[in-house]
């Protein structure tokens, strides 16, 4: 079964509807006792960075979440806190994974934010991208964005710039796109989630 | 989708609806299509209309996995609020914003300009575009560029065009007029009104180089089917998912 982290930050309702499209059974995590309940774990997240992480500080599971060794699924901010900063809010983050997250503007020529289908293309064999097309696209919100590393990187994205739209490191990943918006695609995701032990 | 009293409508300039079926069936259809997004107008008109809303975007949320927009009676944060916690990834907002511009202000600051798209129906009278309100029936003083400029400097994240003259006609969308907009506009706009046939996709794309197009008799009656509609795009040189 899969947990999500319910820390108030923005709305699940699109995820948790997705879950239930694909049968995937879930429950909500509310205090650090909980995580031990669940297979895997979901870190949802929509809108501000630094306010997701005193969100999560204050329900107290900003402590347990690197301690974890069963999958982990960080979406779009969700993703965003699992590395160790962020210029959003000057904010530490969880730095589960050793990168930063910075800002769109000043950057690019584009339009911020990134908003729309994009073209996601995968760097390594990571097992979430399992049964998905190689440069498929994906459904993005976003005006901030995690630097592309060759380590950590799972897939890109070209916006302005090279950016990492897919992590991993260990039992640890992360998207910026939203599977939940995804289309067919974005359902295999969840799936190939839901299938990790 | 046009959506009144909980059905999809769609009239000629405006007028003569008729039905097209379920909404939230159709969108269901729409996305294992291939559609990008999807737009759910809610036209009706009566005071129960919030709470229809409401339900629609949250059946459309359960079943349907591309994002959409839903426009119709929402003149304050509240309204947005919850339509935004029922499941939809944008909102629309038209005469509201004309009557209460400083709307758009509020809305882009509390939930980010990529949740604000601003919709404007646009009629030529006397060779210049205005603004008109009220589902079109009421045209303003406003002339259209000049409000599309103001809503985006206020926070609109995207602009909704729709031209009177050509929705329903099924005689091709204004590409001339939304060249003009596009031109001098840093934010996307999304073409409406006209769509008739695929070449018709192919003209505004090319013509006045839209970031989107919108349409839905043509789709509801199954007169262009959305694969074969992309697979025309494509071959154009034009960047479709």
């Amino acid at each position: 079964m899969t947990g999500i982290i319910n820390y108030g930050a923005g709305n699940i309702f699109s995820l948790t509807a997705a879950l239930d499209r694909l049968g995937i059974r879930y429950g909500m995590v509310n205090k650090a006792d909980e995580l031990a309940t669940y297979d895997r774990i979901i870190i949802p997240g929509v809108g501000h960075a630094g306010a997701a992480m005193q969100k999560l500080q204050a329900s107290g599971l900003a402590a347990h979440v690197g301690q974890l060794t069963k999958p982990v699924l960080g979406i779009c901010v969700g993703m965003q806190l699992l590395t160790a900063y962020s210029e959003e809010g000057n904010s530490p983050l969880l730095d589960i994974i050793p990168l930063k997250t910075l800002h769109f503007e000043d950057r690019i020529d584009e339009k911020v934010p990134h908003v729309g289908w994009n073209r996601v293309f995968q760097e390594n064999n990571c097992p979430i991208f399992d049964n998905i097309a190689k440069d498929a696209y994906f459904y993005f919100v976003h005006a901030y964005f995690i630097e592309y590393n060759t380590t950590f990187t799972a897939a890109f994205t070209q916006y302005g710039l090279k950016f990492s739209a897919a992590l991993q490191d260990r039992n640890f990943y992360g998207v910026q796109f939203h599977p939940e918006k995804s289309g067919a695609a974005g359902e295999q995701l969840l799936l190939n989630f839901s299938n990790l032990f | 989708m046009d959506v009144k009293d909980g059905r999809t409508v769609k009239g000629v300039n405006f007028v003569d609806l008729r039905d097209a079926g379920d909404p939230v069936e159709l969108a269901w259809q729409y996305s294992r299509q291939g559609a990008d997004e999807l737009v759910f107008l809610d036209i009706t008109a009566t005071h129960e209309r919030r709470k229809t809303t409401v339900e629609l975007v949250k059946a459309v949320a359960r079943q349907v996995n591309i994002p959409f927009t839903i426009g119709g009676g929402i003149n304050e944060l509240g309204d947005a609020d919850v339509l935004l916690h029922s499941g939809a990834d944008k909102i629309s907002i038209n005469s509201a914003a004309v009557r209460n511009p400083m709307l758009i202000d509020q809305l882009a600051k509390a939930f980010g300009i990529q949740f604000v798209v601003v919709a404007v129906d646009t009629r030529r009278v006397d060779g210049k575009n205005y603004v008109h309100l009220n589902g079109g029936r009421l045209k303003t003083e406003i002339e259209t560029a000049d409000w599309i400029r103001e809503a985006e400097s206020r926070g609109a994240g995207e602009i909704l065009l729709t031209s009177m003259d050509h929705d329903g006609t099924k005689n091709g969308f204004d590409c001339e007029f939304l060249k003009e907009i596009n031109d001098s506009l840093s934010i996307p706009l999304i073409a409406s009104g006209g769509a008739g046939n695929k070449q018709h996709f192919v003209d505004v794309f090319q013509q006045s180089n839209v970031d989107a197009a919108l349409a839905a008799s043509v789709f509801h009656y199954g007169e262009i089917l959305i694969p074969d509609l992309k697979d025309m795009l494509r071959k154009q040189g034009i960047s479709v998912r």
